[in-house]
């Protein structure tokens, strides 16, 4: 069960680094580096899952259901098993144990036992010596099917009690209902000279990464399974193959290769993953899998559909004295991270300006759909986008220009805001002077002519999570390093590259530190069997918490080898410095030795030099039910402006600028920061203009458009030029003071330019994606003498449970949830998701 | 991967090799160009022809000839789009050509895809374009495998969609196309070659090759085309406006306006051009024309974007088809 | 119904020149020059992303044009010259393009990047002073998830002016931002 103690006992243990080595200037951290992969990635060497070939090796392929919501009747496999060719066919039965990224939610199959819950949800597998034929098996395999009522939208869901979807969450379709209260919120009305009430809708999208997944499971006849696949989260996939398949998991290797891009759509275990592994086990060889593109849509786990409400009462000059928030999720067919993604839905609207009261009311329904789950920004783009432009429309209620608005109101560094979140450094007031004198704004806003606009927004994330997704007191990310007598130094961290560069990152830190060329550093991660556990790819975490293990480390073997080179060289140890290379004595830097050198004076006295790091967040000090999701040891920061040109006579939108500061604390590798600004700004610009996940309701609830043709990912046509603003605030919590960069300049593209529509036509889109259809509706609707918008105008009536009160920091709250509550009060609870429901 | 079936190929050189391997091969064989619509296809089990017939060998299918004033221009059905819009003859003097040959999907697609292959685009539809597995889940579609088109359930026909951008400017520039079958050749209008139904789209004869698209001379004439989509390269029209007029000093002595990707064939709006026959082509002239051809335009909804949407721009891009050519005369 | 079938028995050999290699190379007659590259050639580097001519991530050159790889099949290759990102470095020197993506970060999961760095590399033999429009139209049939595009052209402009033998350096705004 969860336990305080053993968290306050974890942390203290943590060596968070606060600065840099003293006694000269980074010569690697915050300069520009290739990364270590960057010559493999330009030569075609880098070796994707489905570059993998082994010999004897089979291809698997799934038979997907063709219904939306069913109970399977009958699957006769008989006819496939006979193809010549076919070495092996598997349905449900063969692989009934359940899994699922969340302790609470382990709802998902390797292949449907007894109900298919959405068209794509795998029945069988195949294994055959290629393609083609495995292809061919499945039209062998009939599947009787009796159809079930399809669940559509989060409205039916909630109005719907039978069938139910999964036969657990709270009632009927809803996977889970969150209630808090910080404060009391009719106070914060009350106290407020103006309030306003506004709905959002954020349509759901996809993460589009260009790799489709792939994965290859080798069964060896020593009883060890081996699992090739593109993942984001190794770790987390060791536990379900370990889980489902019935193996110690000291018998399963898992290997993430490099990711073909990722964005969140490579961080839950997969049934294809699991099911290579069994088809290996059976067939006693190597087993590949490489989804067609059409099937990525199935795996889906991309952003939830959101619909919005919130109020908000604010002084006359600004001050939100409260806000009331509540979310519906369309979940799709599947748990998947889907408990975290509501908690995100309302755990940060409180770090960017000061909320004095806070009400949040989230709810997920399941449907018949791909699973949606955590897409780049998790939970939080969504309500970003309803928030940036309730924002918007207040400053305009009050008068106000938005940007002094928010100027005026951000919450401090080193505060705690209502909800309990521990806020470090905080440079949103930098990020939006930047951008506010970049852009010219206070010379374009409200005064561009007809059709052109600009809008601001500002948002917050996460520099990874403060809680596991599992409950445990272990560290989130650890590193080892190995010293070679040559000079070279090794790491090895379960981190996973997905493209952001973090096993560059390893490598600079480590580099930094021992003084040597990133050149002399072997990175070998995301290997269960080699490497010490990195908890995986998400929620921003790996350069602040690998990066942290990988100081420690480096900082432990630089203390050793320093130590004994100090001996050799006969000067005090404080004398000694790590540079090109070379260990000397800083007074009379002649005196020294090459690294390598040092390293053998090491080894001679102690034996093999290795050392370790590790790293564990902060404790957050909210200790109410829900509490674990929304803290971070950092925060980052961004605003953005964009600029807009809106055809009004068909709606089009283009946008040819945007401005962007980012708080990134401090960079480690300048160049992949600015790739991850301006590819987060990429992302933005398709969610808010074009990307969208859609369903035939009236075909069987089909996937619309399941190709990179029809689902609309922007071309270079697209694309808008991005003047970047890098704000580095060194955070204490970070390595170097580095907090996260991949995921938050994502979140104020949409309300940007949103509120830039609004400066460039006078219309609210409150909807995301913001298409020419409905631009113009909202356009016309106001030639017409109508409110000039186009958005939802409803909330359905959700049975929601007695809020969690707890009283806000500054009326003396501790954290903990209001005694009267009974429920969730007390510390032992634990304040993880996933120790929440551990009963379930 | 989504993978080819098996085919036989055969690699004719010369037409009449390619006619008599397809009289041989019989109705299950089909010709391939540059096959960037046939592929697809073919892994999606749309066409599961048992050989294809390859055109890419033919030397007499890659020419184009005349076009200087005066003289008609001819364009081989095998060159490719780059090449066409990319030739310097056909940007001088048929800029609306090479304009509509350069808005075709990608560069990489149209270094492959050709203009014989772009007029004879098989028609689209969301509910056809899709692999065999997805159509399987709604039980098929009237076009292949099925017995109902999903977007007009109770219609006796298929809906699928026109979505070449070259074949709306050749049925407005009054193009006619050299088909050869073992017979010999045959030369019809553009207009004549498409035909206004989802599935049988074309007048061509299975065996017959679509060989030359000729294009008229020159003579105070003047074209046009926009094309309407999400995305700036890769997409398929949701609506094409090709728009001719021929002028006589300032007045509109002749017109056509066809419209791309809101009916199975190119539809002409002969009402539009009408209604600017005999015109200085003023503001309410125009005005008059976008209402003409707005109101037949019948989206369906089985492309990106809403129908009613759709239908709506057919007024504006007629309008700035219109207003282009006058500006330019 | 349609009707599948597995592989076809007998295979199909061609010769080509791959990488300025001549090969002979024997393959299950459907497949695409994609596959060939792939599977029977062992050349990995060029990679997909949805085999249906809609991403242009297995771009490679055919007679020195960028094609799809996944849409050309490999019977009609017999005889061609076909260049894969693995012919760009000269030895064990990269190509000024392969140079410029490294140091730019133009490749952040590599994925998309040899597709466009072959498409790149036709477009910079026909005109060796792209403008920005330029590089945006050449590479407008490649997807790429990641980078948002810019640090591509910012690449393929430095790589440009390399070959030009221009003494450039990327420009401090492209590497640590507008200050």
């Amino acid at each position: 069960m969860a336990d305080s103690k053993t968290l306050e006992q974890a942390t203290p243990a943590v060596a968070v680094p606060r600065e840099a080595p003293a006694e000269q200037a980074l010569r690697i951290i915050g300069t520009p580096q290739r990364k270590v992969d960057a010559a493999a990635k330009v030569t075609g060497q880098t070796a994707f899952a489905d570059d993998i070939e082994l010999p004897r090796m089979l291809y698997a392929k799934l038979l997907r259901s063709t219904a939306p919501h069913a109970r399977i009747r009958h699957i006769d496999t008989s006819k496939a098993v006979t193809l010549e060719g076919v070495k092996a066919v598997i349905t449900g039965k063969d692989v009934p144990i359940p899994f699922g990224i969340l302790p609470v939610s382990q709802d998902e199959h390797t292949l449907c036992p007894d109900t298919v819950r959405f068209v794509g949800d795998p029945v069988a597998a195949v294994a055959a010596t290629s393609e083609e034929i495995a292809t061919a098996a499945l039209d062998l395999i009939d599947v009787e099917y009796e159809p079930l009522e399809t669940i559509a939208t989060p409205e039916q869901a909630v109005r719907t009690s039978e069938p139910r979807i999964h036969d657990y969450g709270p009632t009927g379709n809803i996977h889970k209902l969150i209630d808090l209260e910080f404060g009391d919120i009719e106070e914060g009305f009350a106290d407020a000279d103006h309030v306003r009430e506004d709905y959002f809708f954020y349509g759901g999208n996809t993460h589009l990464a260009i790799e489709q997944h792939a994965a290859v499971a080798s069964w060896s006849p020593a009883d060890k399974l081996t699992l090739w696949s593109s993942t984001q989260t190794p770790h987390y996939v060791h536990r379900a193959a370990a889980k489902v398949l019935e193996l110690p998991a000291s018998r399963v290797r898992v290997i993430a290769c490099p990711n073909g891009g990722g964005f969140g759509g490579k961080s839950d275990p997969f049934n294809h993953e699991i099911a290579v592994a069994k088809l290996s086990m059976i067939t006693g060889r190597p087993v590949k899998i490489t989804l067609t593109r059409e099937e990525v849509f199935y795996c889906h786990r991309g952003r939830h559909p959101t619909l919005m409400w919130v109020k908000s009462g604010v002084t006359k000059d600004g001050r939100i004295t409260g806000m009331h928030f509540k979310t519906l999720l369309d979940g799709g067919a599947y748990g998947s991270y889907g408990v975290a993604s509501a908690y995100y839905t309302g755990a940060l609207q409180t770090v960017t300006y000061h909320v004095d009261r806070y009400k949040f009311q989230g709810a997920r329904a399941f449907t018949n759909k791909p699973p949606c789950g955590p897409k780049r920004g998790h939970g939080t783009p969504q309500p970003r986008f309803g928030l940036e432009i309730h924002i918007d429309k207040l400053a305009e209620d009050l008068g106000k220009d938005p940007a002094d608005m928010r100027l005026e109101h951000l919450v401090p560094p080193d505060s705690v805001t209502a909800n309990y979140l521990k806020i470090g450094s905080m440079g949103l007031g930098t990020c939006i002077r930047k951008v506010v004198d970049g852009a010219a704004w206070r010379d374009k806003f409200r005064k561009l002519p007809y059709g052109r606009g600009v809008g601001l927004a500002c948002s917050s994330y996460i520099s990874g999570a403060g809680l596991p997704i599992y409950w445990n007191n272990m560290p989130h990310s650890g590193v080892q390093l190995k010293l070679d007598r040559g000079g070279g130094v090794t790491v090895f961290c379960g981190s996973t590259d997905i493209g952001q560069g973090s096993d560059s990152v390893l490598a600079y830190i480590v580099a930094e530190v021992l003084g040597v060329e990133v050149a002399d550093i072997q990175v070998v991660t995301a290997d269960t069997d080699l490497t010490p556990v990195d908890l995986g790819s998400y929620s921003s975490r790996v350069t602040l918490m690998s990066g942290n293990a990988a100081l420690q480390a480096a900082e432990r073997a630089r203390e050793i080898v320093a130590g004994h080179a100090a001996r050799k060289l006969d000067v005090p140890v404080d004398r000694v410095s790590f540079a090109e290379n070379r260990v000397f004595d800083v007074e009379h830097p002649d005196t020294g030795l090459t690294f390598a050198e040092a390293v053998q004076v090491a080894e001679a006295a102690d034996g093999t030099i290795g050392t370790i790091g590790s790293y564990t967040p902060p404790r957050s000090p909210g200790r109410y039910r829900g509490a674990g999701v929304g803290p971070s040891p950092a925060y980052s920061y961004s605003a953005a402006i964009a600029e807009v040109e809106v055809d009004p006579s068909s709606g089009i939108v283009v946008v040819p600028r945007i401005w962007i500061a980012h708080d990134v604390g401090q960079s480690i590798n300048p160049v992949t920061v600015m790739g991850q600004v301006e590819g987060s700004i990429y992302m933005g610009l398709g969610e808010a203009l074009m990307e969208e996940m859609v369903y035939r309701a009236n075909r069987n609830l089909v996937h619309r458009i399941p190709s990179m043709l029809d689902y609309k990912s922007p071309t270079t046509l697209e694309m808008c030029d991005v003047v970047t603003y890098l704000i580095e605030d060194p955070d204490p919590n970070g390595p170097y003071g580095a907090k996260e960069v991949g995921q938050g300049p994502l979140l104020p593209v949409p309300p940007a330019i949103a509120n830039a529509i609004y400066d460039a036509v006078g219309v609210r889109v409150d909807e995301v994606p913001m298409t020419p259809e409905k631009v113009l509706k909202a356009i016309k609707a106001k030639a017409e003498g109508k409110e000039g918008r186009y958005g939802p105008t409803s909330f359905p009536d959700v049975a929601w449970p007695e809020p969690i009160r707890v009283p806000t920091p500054w009326e003396g709250g501790d954290g903990k949830a209001a005694a009267a509550e009974g429920q969730g009060g007390s510390a032992a609870d634990g304040p993880s998701p996933a120790s929440e429901e551990r009963q379930h | 991967m989504l993978r080819l079936p098996s085919f036989d190929y055969l690699q004719p050189k010369s037409l009449r090799q390619a006619l008599l391997m397809k009289q041989e091969a019989g109705p299950e064989a089909m010709y391939v160009a540059g096959g960037t619509d046939l592929y697809p296809n073919m892994k999606r089990r749309h066409q599961e022809p048992k050989t294809l017939i390859a055109l890419s060998g033919i030397k007499a299918l890659n020419r184009i000839t005349g076009g200087a004033r005066g003289a008609r221009l001819s364009v081989g059905a095998g060159v490719t789009l780059t090449q066409l819009h990319a030739h310097t003859r056909v940007r001088k003097n048929y800029p609306a050509l090479a304009h509509a040959a350069e808005l075709v999907s990608t560069p990489l697609l149209r270094n492959m895809g050709t203009f014989g292959g772009n007029l004879c685009l098989d028609t689209r539809c969301n509910y056809y374009n899709q692999t065999y597995e997805w159509r399987k889940s709604i039980d098929f579609c009237m076009k292949k495998d099925g017995a109902i088109c999903w977007v007009a359930p109770s219609s006796p026909r298929c809906w699928a969609v026109s979505s070449s951008d070259t074949a709306p400017l050749t049925v407005a520039m009054g193009a006619s196309f050299a088909l050869v079958g073992l017979d010999g050749e045959r030369v019809v209008p553009a207009a004549e070659f498409y035909v206004d139904d989802g599935i049988q789209y074309l007048a061509k004869q299975p065996d017959e090759i679509l060989t030359e698209v000729r294009l008229p001379a020159l003579n105070n004439w003047d074209a046009t085309y926009w094309k309407l989509r999400r995305r700036g390269s890769f997409d398929f029209p949701v609506l094409g406006v090709a728009t001719w007029i021929r002028w006589e000093d300032s007045y509109v002595a002749d017109a056509q306006i066809v419209l791309g990707g809101v009916a199975s064939h190119p539809r002409a709006v002969p009402e539009a051009a009408q209604a600017i026959v005999g015109s200085e082509l003023g503001d309410d002239v125009i005005e008059a024309a976008a209402e003409a051809a707005f109101r037949p335009a019948k989206p369906m909804d089985n492309t990106d974007f809403g129908l009613a949407w759709r239908k709506e721009m057919v007024r504006n891009y007629v309008k700035g088809t219109l207003e282009e050519l006058r500006t330019r005369h | 119904m349609a009707s599948r079938r597995p592989d076809a028995p007998s295979k199909h050999q061609i010769q080509l020149v791959v990488n300025g290699e001549p090969t002979e190379v024997l393959f299950a007659p459907h497949k695409t020059l994609l596959e060939v590259l792939r599977e029977d050639l062992g050349l990995t580097g060029t990679k997909h992303g949805c085999e249906l001519g809609e991403c242009g991530t297995c771009a490679v050159l055919l007679d020195g044009t960028p094609v799809l790889s996944c849409l050309v099949l490999a019977r009609a290759c017999d005889g061609a010259i076909v260049d894969t990102v693995e012919s760009m470095a000269d030895g064990p020197a990269l190509h000024p393009l392969q140079e410029a993506f490294a140091d730019l970060g133009a490749a952040q999961c590599g994925y998309c990047t040899p597709g466009f760095l072959v498409t790149a590399k036709a477009l910079l033999e026909t005109n060796p002073s792209p403008s920005r429009d330029d590089i945006k139209d050449a590479l407008a049939g490649n997807l790429c998830r990641c980078t948002g595009y810019l640090k591509i052209y910012e690449a393929v402009e430095l790589a440009a002016a390399k070959m030009r033998g221009e003494q450039v350096e990327p420009s401090d705004e492209s590497i640590y931002g507008r200050q």
